[in-house]
């Protein structure tokens, strides 16, 4: 299930929903990932973030999200899976994205919810915008992201 | 055919969506930026270095050799940081 939303998610009620009623599920494994208040890698050395702004191709991003998805369904036995994730503006602590999967086995959940957010962070057509003391910056993306998620390419 | 851009690509160009009619000599991707470079200094500008620009035709990723026909809706953006 893939939603897109302005609004903020409650991931205890959304853990619940997917799951609820599904006993053959031995498994539930989720990420939240969420706004931090400094800019890079390192506390220490980042500029603080008061906001950020996500903007995103709305069309492509169904579509692109739908696929991941529909790939994470072929490779691994699923019970259920989820993908939420916000746009507009976010501030340091708000959620911004929430990947969950659901198996019969932990270990086909753990792989499934890594695969998606890895996925994800270098397909789906999201863009942040950070809002520090020297302005508004689009970040960069992240040459780590392309490493992560290109370990789940079939070889 | 329907051009959209996103994030600096947007900024930089300064619209987020125009239609344009394609010339007759432009038949990929890459023909189709190297053509877009030179319509003024928001694009040459956005456009600079087309390493970080990604592509995507019809809402799928798209490289350089992928033909383009009016029908289609083109999108420019850099490399995406969600999640």
């Amino acid at each position: 299930m893939i939603r897109v939303q302005r609004e903020d998610f409650d991931v205890g009620r959304e853990l619940y929903d997917l799951t609820a009623g599904k006993h053959s599920i031995g498994g539930i494994v989720s990420f939240v990932g969420v706004v931090r208040d400094f800019v890079g890698r390192e506390r220490d050395k980042g500029a603080p973030v008061a906001a950020m702004t996500l903007e995103h191709y709305p069309a492509m991003t169904e579509r692109q999200l739908a696929d991941i998805e529909a790939q994470a369904t072929s490779r691994w036995p699923l019970e259920a899976s989820l993908i939420i994730h916000r746009f507009g503006r976010l501030e340091p602590g708000d959620h911004i994205v929430l990947v969950a999967t659901a198996a019969a086995h932990r270990e086909d959940a753990f792989a499934a919810c890594q695969f998606l957010i890895d996925w994800l962070k270098t397909k789906a057509p999201f863009w942040k915008l950070e809002d520090t003391a020297e302005g508004a910056k689009w970040v960069a993306a992240d040459v780590r992201d392309d490493t992560l998620a290109a370990r789940w390419e079939k070889k | 055919m329907k051009v959209l851009y996103f994030a600096w690509v947007r900024t930089k160009i300064g619209l987020a969506d125009e239609t344009v009619s394609l010339p007759k000599s432009i038949e990929t991707v890459g023909q189709f930026l190297q053509w877009l470079k030179s319509r003024g200094p928001g694009f040459a500008e956005a456009l600079k270095d087309t390493k970080f620009i990604r592509v995507a035709v019809n809402q799928e990723f798209a490289d350089d050799s992928v033909r383009l026909t009016d029908s289609d809706e083109v999108a420019l953006f850099p490399p995406v940081t969600g999640g």
